[in-house]
């Protein structure tokens, strides 16, 4: 120690140091950081001038400038820069860089406002959007009405083939009432409306385009090249109108690599700063090295147990329940995911959802319990086919947990693993018992129309309530947040003790990049900050 | 004589014409029996029946079969073949980029291939029986056998990732200078050339074996011909016919076969985009790439057979 400072962090090996950055970056608070410090056997009176040592490293300035190369998994010649017809992340992450949407959803997936600057509301059905002023299109063009009017009226038109058109129905009526103000009225009310603008498809592009391949939008950066199934180029918007942040870097080809392993080989040498959606398997390989890293995001993406309710054995209600409680959900999530996922509790809405009910108690793994329940139902002994596919992530693996669970109280589960290929199609909701995977959807409404309602059609195990459905209507109708959190924690409890279905975790995502990439954190609304990483990375060179 | 060649030269182009027509038709058909379309594969789970009639009436796909049979082959015959249903693109314009980039890693992968593959096949011949040959024979089957998705992972984890001589993906658009060009092309050249040199020098091999021991050479060798002179010279022109068609047949794959290849260095080739073109069921492109692939089959299984014919002694001088 010859004058030199001393760096607290050099004490900590090399994965244990990444750990605590990640801690760090990702907002955990002091006392978590203190649980994991003291998990690697370092005590409370030397962590103090470690999360010091941490945060300072963390809160640097972003430096603008430089060039990154980033691969998606997904590309082809579908690939598009229309934000109506988006399909894959791919399209998200372009889409984020050259337009904005009117709303932005947060990590916790409430609206924050965007390009517009209110919206206000009469009983949820009648919205009056204020837009922003002094907002430039990349070719000049000011923002206006016009504009939004356009962008949400196009998903109406069938030939459009937007993507969002059962989302878009519900605008019955989309006028400019100033030259920046718009009223839409709805078909009934909506209070999440504004999560539904927030959505990627209802980004916002000048009136009258009709070829989307330039990319014109208002967003962080412009559109230099793009070519379907390519790549895309995308450079700074000088002119950006959000002001105190990103975006950083001076340019961003963007990329797709369908091949995990082909993705994580492009960043392991160096050719890519960032990848999205890598498996934990080689998560590993890359928290092996120091100068990548791994950004985890929780999501409420779920692979689930399906057992039909319409007909046997699902539809005796102890064989559902003594199904349930066989999960064993700290090894799925421990063996099946390697702990990037969460437990959940048979109810749909992820934790990070500001209408995730907490309270309901975690139903466990108990095969004593289960015994009773199957020996009610008159399984014990009996032979269950299960349906697997690789189509639904991890489903191969929980079959077989599942069925040595059953196995040990004298129940035989008959795997069958059928090709992923033609899976939603012919085996999905069809079978009496097997594995669906549900993404994430923006807001608790759309999940519990899309897969909940009696009448849904994607209602995965023809799970029909009546209370539920009303609940459903007017918990859309409810402004109020107090009685809305109500009303969706009663669903939830619902739907825990009464559907056909088991969600056993929920599966986390997992992107890798370059240490030298900085202001990556995981957001609510997806991988890679929500797909719209581009306006808040940079480089540290 | 010279007439009979000049017969067999056209009968050889106008069979080459109806087989394109053949083709054409069963194409059409085939991908026409494809589950799903593309209105419905561009919807996903927005795929209401009445969303996707709305888009198929806007597509055009609403017109019976038979009379877009005919609508896309008078246009194919003008040239044109038409616009991308996923997009709204040229298809030429989609498949020109592409094609250019195909026709290069093929090309540079054939100026490397095609010499190794001719001087093992040719010395392995010379000197059959000896050691060189078993070794060079072993060890042909034995890279013709591995997988070519095993050979490009393992060569990427090797020079890419480990030694970082060279980059994992191969991208056109990063080459200045030769140096790179070689970096970019060596992993993939080098995974294509273990695919299709075990091939072509077997058949070599074989064919020249056969015709080095017809009498014609004893006699040659007899008079005091020297070994090049008998091998190059009497021996090779009787056994192009084979030859070429065998390399006629890994050119024809290096053109639309090497998805494996183009997955894994992420090389924007056309192989990809039809596989793209079938998963979303963009027909017009399908169709476009299938009418490539077989044109270009048929031009180089004919350049192999009017190869075999020029080059035939008997032929030649009648």
């Amino acid at each position: 120690m010859t004058g030199q400072s001393f760096d607290p962090l050099s004490l900590l090996s090399l994965t244990e140091r990444q750990r605590l950055m990640q801690a760090v970056r990702t907002g955990a608070s002091r006392r978590d950081v203190l649980a994991l410090l003291g998990a690697i056997g370092i005590g409370a009176g030397f962590g103090g001038s470690l999360i010091g040592a941490a945060t300072t490293a963390h809160a640097q300035t972003p430096k603008k400038g430089g060039k990154i190369r980033v691969a998606g998994f997904g590309t082809s010649t579908a690939d598009t820069l229309d934000p109506a017809k988006q399909s894959y992340s791919t399209d998200y992450c372009r889409c984020s860089m050259f337009y904005n949407g009117l709303v932005d959803l947060d990590a916790t997936l409430t609206p924050q406002m965007s390009l517009a600057e209110s919206m206000t509301s009469d009983k949820a059905t009648v919205w009056t959007i204020k837009l922003r002023k002094g907002v430039q299109f990349h070719d000049g063009k000011e923002f206006k009405a016009e504009d939004v009017v356009f962008s949400l009226q196009r998903h109406l038109d069938p030939a459009t083939g937007s993507r969002a058109r059962a989302l878009a129905a519900q605008m019955k009526e989309i006028v400019a009432t100033g030259t920046h103000e718009v009223t839409v009225t709805l078909t009934g009310p909506n209070a999440d409306f504004p999560v539904v603008l927030g959505t990627h498809h209802f980004l916002i592009a000048p009136a009258g385009t009709t070829d989307f391949s330039k990319g014109i939008g208002t967003g962080p950066y412009k559109c230099k090249e793009f070519t379907p199934g390519v790549r895309s180029i995308a450079v700074r918007n000088e002119n950006y109108w959000k002001q105190g942040g990103g975006p950083y870097v001076d340019e961003i080809e963007f990329f797709g690599i369908p091949d995990v392993g082909a993705r994580v080989n492009a960043l392991m040498a160096g050719d890519v700063q960032l990848v999205g959606n890598v498996n934990p398997a080689s998560a590993r390989l890359i928290l092996a090295r120091n100068d990548l890293a791994i950004m985890e995001t929780k999501s409420g993406n779920y692979t689930d147990l399906v057992m039909r309710l319409d007909q046997p054995p699902g539809n005796n209600a102890d064989f559902v329940l003594g199904m349930k409680l066989l999960m064993n959900r700290n090894v799925i999530r421990r063996n099946v995911f390697q702990n990037y996922a969460e437990v959940a509790n048979d109810q749909p809405i992820p934790p990070m959802n500001r209408y995730h009910a907490k309270d309901i108690p975690q139903r466990p793994f108990d095969p004593e319990k289960a015994k009773f329940h199957m020996n009610k139902a008159g399984a014990i002994g009996s032979t269950i086919p299960v349906v697997t596919s690789v189509a639904a992530t991890g489903s191969v693996e929980m079959g077989l947990l599942l069925q040595q669970a059953a196995q040990a109280i004298g129940v035989k589960i008959e795997l069958r693993q059928v090709p992923a290929d033609g899976y939603w199609s012919n085996y999905w909701m069809k079978v009496p018992v097997g594995y669906g995977n549900i993404n994430p959807r923006p807001s608790a409404d759309v999940l519990f129309s899309l897969f909940f309602a009696s009448t849904a059609a994607w209602n995965e195990s023809g799970w029909k309530n009546e209370k539920f459905d009303q609940l459903l209507l007017a918990a859309r109708a409810e402004t109020d947040g107090a009685k809305r959190k109500q009303m969706y924690t009663d669903m939830q409890v619902m739907v825990h003790e009464s559907s056909g279905i088991g969600i056993p975790v929920f599966i986390s995502g997992l992107d890798a990049h370059s240490a030298k990439l900085k202001g990556l954190t995981p957001m609510g609304t997806g991988s890679l900050m929500g797909y719209a990483f581009a306006e808040h990375v940079w480089l540290d060179a | 004589m010279r007439a009979t060649i000049g017969w067999l030269l056209l009968s050889r182009f106008l069979l080459s014409l109806a087989t394109l027509l053949f083709v054409a038709t069963a194409v059409f058909v085939i991908t026409n029996l494809l589950p799903g379309d593309v209105a419905q594969e561009l919807l996903g789970q927005a795929a209401t029946p009445e969303a996707v009639a709305g888009l198929r009436t806007a597509l055009g796909l609403d017109v019976p079969p038979f009379q877009r049979y005919l609508a896309w082959l008078g246009k194919l015959l003008t040239g044109d073949a038409g616009l991308s249903l996923v997009n709204g693109q040229p298809v030429a314009a989609l498949i020109g980029s592409r094609l250019g980039n195909s026709l290069i890693l093929a090309g540079v992968t054939a100026l490397v291939a095609v010499p190794l593959a001719l001087t093992l096949g040719i010395t392995s011949a010379v000197w059959r029986g000896s050691l060189y040959d078993r070794v060079v024979g072993a060890s042909t089957v034995l890279v013709v056998s591995v997988p070519e998705f095993l050979v490009a992972s393992a060569a990427v984890l090797i020079f890419a990732v480990h030694l970082q001589w060279v980059p994992a993906l191969s991208q056109l658009g990063r080459i200045n200078g030769l140096f790179d060009a070689i970096r970019v092309f060596a992993l993939p050249v080098m995974t294509l050339t273990f695919v299709v040199v075990a091939q072509m020098a077997r058949m070599t091999r074989a064919a020249l074996v056969d015709v080095l021991s017809s009498s014609y050479v004893e006699m040659a060798r007899l008079k005091g011909a020297s070994q090049m002179r008998i091998v190059l010279w009497h021996a090779l022109p009787n056994a192009i016919g084979p030859i070429a068609n065998a390399i006629a047949f890994s050119l024809s794959f290096l053109l639309g076969g090497v998805i494996i290849v183009e997955t894994i260095f992420n090389y924007p080739g056309i192989a990809k985009l039809m596989v793209d073109g079938v998963s979303t069921r963009d027909l017009p492109l399908v169709q476009a790439c299938a009418m490539l692939f077989c044109a270009a089959y048929l031009v180089l299984v004919t350049a192999a057979d009017v190869a075999a014919i020029l080059a035939n002694p008997r032929l030649r001088q009648g």
